[in-house]
């Protein structure tokens, strides 16, 4: 099967249930999207498939091919995102470690929808956990992200 | 600091040479440590101590590129790459534009102390790095001196660049690097510290921390992501009581999977084991994810040992039983239990707090390369240096021979001062012959962790026919962390508590502290804020059960309690041994009263206390000194008729001395709430059949965005350089679950004695 992760075209012939999250930091060296919790709970792991935010931890090998994955990596070559500029005149990392998860879900949420209520907001970024507690600055910058301010 | 004193001796000694030169060079030496009489902390007791020799810290290049050295952890508060080294640049007269940090390896000779605990980076090593940073200015002004044939009071390091006072002329740093670094470290008397108006960085908060754009970019390299060529990856099976052992076990299915390739049994330690690993079967495979089945393959039979039976609920009743009988006095002031029989009235309450787990959202992991008898590792560690030498003693090698890389840790929050994952790691690599990734999962992380204790508070207090609280007496029961180090201790540490048990710092005539015995059934480690948690928990919400009894404002009752302005001081009461002040000085530290009621003050005022709110809305408060830091906190919840809670507000004063970075601090508070309110709401380790029964955040729950406090304010008193720096990482943590209970019961009139809140307010 042939898969293509930030826009580059890789063939893949192991274990078809093998997640997405192994093949991309084992395989490909793509560290920058985290191990947090191996079962869909906590989004450290968070990428785009076909420009939809999915758990790269709980999703098969199988469930990728011939599909588009983006990582943090693909996200932008300079961190000009919308997201990691808000993210980034904000300070919103602590550890940083769930970052490029918050991040990969806040930027689909806003591809998908430019202009998402607080609700919105809290409901669609309350899968990703951040044990340091950034979730006021995820929150402003969000908003932040959203009026371009 | 003792190291640097003897060299700095030793080469004037050298330099001097001769009758009474050398005698009136040796007077006038002084070392950083007497120029900082000032302003003592406990910096040169910890092993190794404190390292000022600037050219251990910092190199620049001929294009005047700045090399800082970050030699201590960063787990997220920014202090270790952010904050140190914005101090070091700021005394340097450096552009932070021209800097970069390097990481250091693990090397406590090296770099002095570098185990990243107990709130100390600040507040231990402010000193120390201005006083590197401004060692290199005069360095630098030495060699432009020297350079034009002048005087070096003829010139002026400034802005990454020096001038000549007598002409006009400019010369950059890079210009005069080579010579400024080849000259001897200057003795500290003739080192010249900036003063407060001159700051450039410090306590300005306008420096972007550090590694904030390689994060957001996902380019951070933190210890799970560490690529070494080669390497392999691996999970263990560890026994799933503490203290089990592996009887048998049958690999031949694990060996059947794909991309597995070895099994190697890793021995465990008896009790006492420090950080020695676990034990277990560990699966090494070709990635993580054929590890990971190969391990579920395994068939393994245990023998569970001594705490097979470790049944939280009981052990629990077991404490609350030994809560009820009188402990071991460990402060004893006036006579409580005739103030206690006496008293117009007796409050009693007692509280429970569970285990909890880090939870930091980076398991732990490591990686190693032994090979020709020298091993090297990378990881996330809390004490890079005290791992190595962890690591050669374990591998029966010299420290010299053991590398360690320290990478960014992805949280640690206490967890990662502990190496068992390191050396696994080591053992393995040794075991195979190649480069090992261990990784754990994330019910490796929680189910083996080393847990934050256990703990039943039983405070009474007698309240005279007036209302005033004239005594108390509180009765810890929680096994120790000690645990880890001696065999079977009984009681909580002098360590433990000084943190916020015997030092109490109310003004009531009549005061006891007890410790009743417990025994550790699971591996106890420090979490953020560690014993303060349930000290604090309980004697915050009994001010503000005492205030209900005597119909009082718990704000105005906290106020009392505290009472005038004065330096309490544990030492001089009775029976408190070995009084722990955070290993620092009470000269430099006291415990000031008045500084506690006014963090109390400026949170009450700040959060509009005593104004009215909408119906099941309510406030609380609580105060705590921690880390030498004073914190308080109000929080205001609505709770409603289906108990469910929200937390609209938080408000947090923070008196922590002299502020390096206020942004980080914010930071950290903010933070401090988030955690706060996981560990009340849901924060909960149980066990049966000495089983953890938690193991992933579906049962092990943490505070999401859509349930965390909407807004955290926080505010700083004001200090000057007079006023020592303080902790920052943990102390906000402590008065968070207080408040809220507090507030809780000023919302629906439900009381919360025992964490975490869980359901219980809609039933």
């Amino acid at each position: 099967m042939n898969v293509t992760v930030n826009g580059r075209q890789h063939a893949f012939d192991g274990d078809p249930s093998m997640p997405l999250l192994w093949y991309l930091r084992d395989e490909l060296g793509l560290t920058g999207t985290k191990f947090g919790c191996g079962i869909a709970e906590c989004g450290a792991c968070t990428v785009h498939l076909d420009g939809e935010a999915v758990r790269a931890c709980a999703t098969p090998m199988s469930g990728v091919a011939d599909r588009k994955v983006t990582t943090i990596e693909g996200l932008s070559p300079d961190g000009s995102h919308p997201v990691q500029k808000a993210w980034h005149a904000l300070n919103v990392p602590q550890c940083g470690f769930c970052q490029a998860g918050q991040i990969m879900q806040a930027a689909a949420m806003l591809a998908a929808n430019k202009n998402p209520s607080e609700a919105q907001i809290n409901q669609t970024m309350a899968g990703n956990i951040c044990r340091c507690g950034c979730y006021q600055r995820i929150s402003a910058a969000i908003k932040s992200a959203i009026t371009g301010a | 600091m003792k190291t640097i004193i003897e060299n700095v001796s030793r080469r004037r000694f050298i330099v001097g040479a001769g009758g009474l030169v050398i005698a009136a060079q040796f007077i006038s030496l002084k070392s950083f440590a007497e120029m900082h009489e000032d302003y003592k902390t406990g910096a040169g007791a910890m092993p190794h101590g404190v390292v000022t020799d600037p050219h251990v810290f910092v190199t620049i290049d001929k294009n005047g590129l700045v090399t800082i050295i970050a030699s201590r952890a960063e787990m997220g508060t920014g202090a270790a790459r952010t904050t140190l080294p914005l101090i070091v640049a700021d005394e340097l007269e450096a552009d932070w534009s021209r800097v970069r940090i390097k990481q250091s390896p693990g090397n406590e000779e090296r770099y002095g102390n570098q185990d990243t605990d107990g709130s100390r980076s600040v507040r231990h090593f402010i000193q120390p790095m201005r006083h590197i940073g401004a060692s290199v200015r005069l360095m630098l002004a030495m060699a432009a001196a020297k350079h034009w044939g002048v005087e070096v009071s003829d010139v002026e390091a400034k802005n990454h660049e020096i001038t000549n006072k007598k002409t006009g002329a400019k010369i950059g740093y890079g210009a005069v690097a080579v010579e400024a670094m080849a000259l001897p470290a200057p003795s500290a008397d003739q080192v010249t510290l900036k003063t407060a108006d001159q700051f450039r960085y410090i306590g300005k908060g306008t420096i972007k921390p550090v590694d904030q754009k390689d994060i957001i970019m996902g380019k951070a390299i933190y210890g799970i992501d560490a690529k070494v060529p080669g390497m392999k990856f691996a999970v263990v099976a560890r026994p799933p009581v503490f203290g089990g052992k592996m009887v048998s076990y049958d690999a031949t299915a694990t060996m059947k999977v794909p991309g597995v390739e070895k099994v190697v049994v890793i021995e465990g330690t008896p009790a006492p084991a420090k950080f020695a690993p676990l034990g277990g079967v560990a699966v090494v495979a070709k990635n993580t994810w054929a590890a990971m089945q190969g391990r579920d393959a395994l068939k393994i039979t245990w023998d569970d040992g001594p705490h097979a039976v470790y049944d939280s609920a009981a052990y629990r009743a077991q404490m609350e039983e030994t809560a009820g009988k009188p402990g071991l006095v460990v402060r004893n002031d006036g006579d409580a239990e005739k103030a206690l029989a006496s008293a117009a009235k007796v409050v009693t309450a007692q509280y429970y707090l569970p285990h909890i787990s880090h939870a930091q959202m980076e398991p732990v992991s490591a990686t190693a390369h032994f090979a020709d008898g020298k091993l090297q590792v990378w990881a996330p560690l809390q004490s890079p240096g005290g791992t190595r030498d962890e690591l050669a003693k374990k591998l029966g090698i010299k420290p010299e021979d053991v590398t360690v890389h320290e990478l960014l840790l992805g949280g640690g929050f206490g967890r990662k001062s502990k190496c068992d994952y390191a050396i696994e790691a080591a053992l393995l690599s040794k075991a195979v012959g190649a480069p090992v990734k261990v990784i754990w999962t994330r019910e490796d992380d929680i189910q083996h962790d080393f847990f934050h204790t256990v703990s039943v508070e039983r405070i009474d207090a007698g309240l005279d026919q007036s209302g005033k609280v004239v005594a108390w007496r509180h009765r810890s029961v929680a096994p120790t962390i000690f645990a880890l180090f001696v065999p079977d201790p009984k009681h909580e540490s002098a360590l433990e508590m000084g943190m916020g048990l015997v030092d109490n710092p109310f003004d009531i005539a009549n005061l006891r502290c007890e410790n009743g015995e417990a025994e550790a059934h699971t591996r106890i480690g420090w979490f953020r804020s560690v014993s303060n948690i349930p000290h604090g928990f309980a004697v915050q919400c009994m001010v503000a059960e005492i205030a209900q009894a005597a119909g009082r404002d718990p704000k105005d009752m906290l106020i009392e309690l505290i009472g005038p302005p004065r330096i309490v001081d544990p030492r001089k009461s009775q029976d408190v041994k070995d009084f722990w002040n955070y290993g620092d000085p009470f000269e430099s530290y006291p415990i000031d009263t008045a500084r506690l009621r006014g963090v109390v003050e400026l949170a009450a005022e700040k959060s509009d206390w005593g104004k009215p709110l909408p119906p099941r809305h309510g406030r609380g408060i609580a105060v705590h000194r921690s880390f030498l830091t004073y914190v308080a906190t109000v929080v205001e919840v609505a709770v409603d008729e289906k108990g469910k809670l929200t937390v609209p507000r938080v408000v947090t004063a923070v008196d922590a001395g002299f502020i390096a970075n206020p942004e980080r601090v914010h930071s950290q508070m903010e933070g401090a709430a988030v955690m706060g309110y996981a560990l009340a709401r849901y924060g909960e380790i149980s066990f049966k059949n000495g089983r953890a029964q938690q193991g992933n955040f579906d049962t092990y729950k943490v505070t999401r965005i859509n349930e965390s406090p909407a807004q955290t304010e926080v505010h700083m008193v004001q200090h000057g350089l007079d006023v020592p720096s303080s902790g920052i990482g943990e102390p906000g943590v402590p008065p968070f679950a207080p408040a809220l209970c507090n507030a809780i019961f000023a919302a629906c009139g439900k009381r919360i004695r025992s964490l975490p809140i869980g359901d219980q307010l809609s039933t």
